[in-house]
């Protein structure tokens, strides 16, 4: 990267730490995000390698109960809103403007701000750690009244969450503006490549949801020490109505960690099928539906609660209904290979993987989606082993799969496909063994977030513990892999692969610093074809 | 569009989705009052209504069925109130109002206040009970040491589903927040 800036001439008022701290270029800020989202994919990784490691056995062996479920609190929130959601941010900043011919972002000084709201964000939460009363433990959901015990942690906790969640609206309205205001000529709406497509649906999402989930922690901030009573019945409030608040924003929130995961994939399969994407515009409007459906599906998180049969039966009915527009997408994947001219390298590894492994979590959450059933289900490792299918073996899946995809876009090298491939292969059989294991835990009555266990379960959290050491492990090839790629290889092409269609194949790899300041020719957009 | 344009253009959406985000901001306050229409309206969450006596002697009671009720009383975490019913249960005509009696103790050296909040089980009957008359209308007040006999007043409506033969009444009771946290935990309590 710092050799790409040095090349680059006119873009020369500061260089070493001032360039990064002062950068308003959609590219750096995007080599920002990843790097970032990166290093909080290990500290979160990290704390799951506790969790499993206090899980090997049953009994306290090696935190006691209070770390471990500040262990899982943060794990959440770290891979949430650290390590998907600023890696998603990434991706749209270094590819949007690219795909759509725009020379930068809308707002690129808003676009700074963004992302270096992340690191103090992070550094608050990461602090709580060592306060008094420990970092949260009520569970990254914050439910009331659980989480109005936490010690000095609690206000650390809030501010952080409105601080993630400003820097990942001003990401989205930088997205909106850019790709509603900043299209090359010819590059109407229909021509969109998906993964802009699902990042403009996943904006709206964020705006939306996120200041929902704002007023949420602002309610909880001055139940504790305003003297409010939002959420405690003491003062006629209701602690049900923060689940009810939370979920609000929290099923978008799920959709907005894996709609651009849909748009990667969507990408990255005709490629390697060497095929037009199957059925362009039923995915178009898949996507919104899949965003429409998740305002009006939130209570099937809380069907425990005590909720009248008339609602019970409208969330589950609503919930089993994203699976036709799901259907869609995954049934439109299949059909763009049928009869393709498939090559298997490793971003195509990684997007199989993806398809195969995130429909068997979409469809332990038709399971959980059905509500007599979810009464034996919620709360056990069941509901642990689904969001892991579709957010590890979805989301980060499909993160790992643009990387290499388009690392030698970024880089102007062509990565390791050796160790890539042993990446995919470790990664894919290990997080197999790691989450599958948790399924039949969960049916057979295991709860989420208890540091001990029934000895029946001895077998299979020791089986899934190994599944995760090897996964954590497999993640520094990885970061082996990127920093190889970065600091030289086999120089790339501008068009890299074989079957690449799109605008940001036509810029050297890498791309110049500043690119599409001249729109690109009307003529060489094609879209509708990924 | 030239330059000058695209930065307006660019302005005016940021600006657009900038109040989208202060909206949407406030909507997650206004769920909350929403929900409790939505409550109102469908006597979901167990919410009982209130009724005068007046309204009550309109009722046309319904002699042909008796309806079950049953009283639970708890108290919160930190109140050191002894709370309980004087009877667990009653059979009550349909559209006939009622009186139970309630008894509470404050087991504390000192004064404290608490708030009585009630619920009605199962969700779908709540709409059919209203009370006329409830020491959960009010904060109640305790001396050191004092005891109450607190009186429920209550009707079930005649036209509450025939499926339904057992209500329970249940009141928690919480130190009322304003009063709350006045005194050191550690205090001392008459057993």
């Amino acid at each position: 990267m710092s050799e790409a800036a040095a090349h680059d001439h006119h873009d020369a008022q500061s260089t070493g730490l001032m360039r990064w701290l002062t950068t308003t270029n959609h590219k750096d800020i995007g080599t920002l995000y990843l790097l970032f989202s990166l290093t909080m994919f290990f500290i979160g990784g990290s704390m799951a390698m506790v969790i499993r490691l206090e899980l090997f056995q049953p009994g306290l062996q090696f935190v006691d109960p209070q770390f471990y479920n500040s262990m899982t609190t943060m794990h959440a929130l770290i891979m949430i809103f650290g390590a998907v959601m600023p890696a998603w941010t990434g991706f749209a900043n270094w590819m949007i403007p690219i795909m759509i011919g725009a020379p930068d972002m809308a707002l690129p000084r808003l676009n700074n701000w963004s992302f270096w709201i992340l690191p103090f964000a992070f550094l608050m939460l990461l602090s709580t750690l060592f306060m008094p009363g420990g970092a949260p433990a009520g569970g990254w959901t914050m439910y009331p009244p659980l989480v109005l015990q936490t010690g000095d942690a609690f206000p650390y906790l809030i501010f952080a969450i409105h601080f993630l969640g400003a820097s990942s609206i001003a990401g989205a309205i930088n997205v909106i503006a850019t790709v509603f205001n900043m299209r090359a000529p010819g590059m109407t709406l229909m021509k969109l490549p998906l993964f802009v497509w699902t990042w403009i649906i996943t904006a709206f999402l964020l705006i939306a949801s996120i200041p929902v989930l704002a007023g949420a922690v602002t309610m909880l901030l001055t139940d504790k020490y305003f003297g409010t009573a939002f959420f405690s019945a003491a003062g006629g409030g209701d602690p049900v109505m923060f689940q009810h608040i939370f979920w609000f924003f929290g099923h978008p929130e799920v959709y907005i960690l894996i709609l651009p995961a849909f748009g990667i994939v969507s990408a990255i399969i005709p490629t390697f099928a060497r095929k037009p994407l199957f059925g362009y515009s039923s995915m178009v409007y898949a996507t919104g539906a899949i965003a429409f459906l998740s305002f009006i599906v939130w209570a099937h998180h809380m069907f425990t609660v005590g909720m009248p049969l008339a609602g019970e039966l409208f969330f589950m009915y609503t919930t089993v209904l994203i699976a036709v527009p799901t259907g869609v997408k995954i049934f439109n994947w299949v059909a763009t290979m049928w009869r393709g001219s498939m090559t298997f390298e490793t971003p195509m590894l990684f997007a199989l993987a993806f398809v195969v492994l995130f429909t068997i979590g979409g469809f332990s959450g038709l399971m959980l989606g059905v509500t007599p059933v979810d009464f034996q289900y919620h709360d056990t490792y069941f509901v642990v082993a689904h969001f892991h299918y579709v957010l590890v073996t979805g989301a980060v899946f499909a993160l790992m799969a643009g990387t290499y995809f388009w690392l030698p876009k970024w880089t102007g090298h062509m990565y390791n496909e050796t160790l890539g491939k042993w990446h995919f292969w470790l990664s894919t059989i290990s997080v197999n063994v790691l989450f599958f294991p948790q399924h039949f835990l969960g049916l057979s009555g295991m709860p989420r977030r208890i540091p001990d266990y029934a000895v029946q379960f001895s077998d299979f959290n020791m089986v899934s513990s190994i599944g995760g050491f090897i996964y954590g492990a497999s993640q520094i090839l990885f970061v082996v892999v990127v920093v190889k790629c970065i600091r030289g290889g086999k120089k790339a092409t501008d068009q890299v692969w074989e079957g690449a269609q799109g605008l940001e194949w036509t810029l050297p790899s890498p791309p110049p610093l500043h690119s599409f300041t001249e729109a690109p020719d009307p003529s060489s957009i094609t879209g509708g074809n990924r | 569009m030239s330059n000058s344009e695209l930065k307006r253009a660019n302005r005016k959406t940021a600006i657009k989705l900038v109040l989208a985000t202060t909206t949407m901001f406030f909507f997650g306050y206004a769920l909350i009052p929403l929900y409790d229409v939505f409550c109102e309206v469908t006597g979901l969450n167990g919410k009982t209504g209130r009724l005068s006596s007046q309204e009550v002697s309109q009722m046309a009671p319904d002699e042909s069925r008796l309806v079950e009720v049953e009283f639970v009383a708890s108290v919160g975490a930190d109140l050191p109130w002894k709370f309980y019913p004087l009877v667990a249960k009653i059979s009550v005509v349909p559209g006939v109002e009622t009186q139970v009696d309630f008894m509470v103790v404050n087991n504390a050296q000192y004064a404290v206040t608490g708030n009585a909040v009630p619920s009605v089980a199962p969700n779908e009957a709540a709409k059919y009970f209203s009370k006329t008359e409830c020491f959960c209308f009010t904060k109640q007040s305790l001396k050191a040491g004092e005891s109450r006999k607190m009186p429920v007043r209550f009707v079930v409506d005649p036209d509450i589903p025939r499926g339904v033969s057992l209500l329970t009444l249940g009141y928690t009771f919480f130190e009322a927040l304003d009063t709350a946290g006045l005194y050191p935990p550690e205090h001392t309590y008459i057993n």
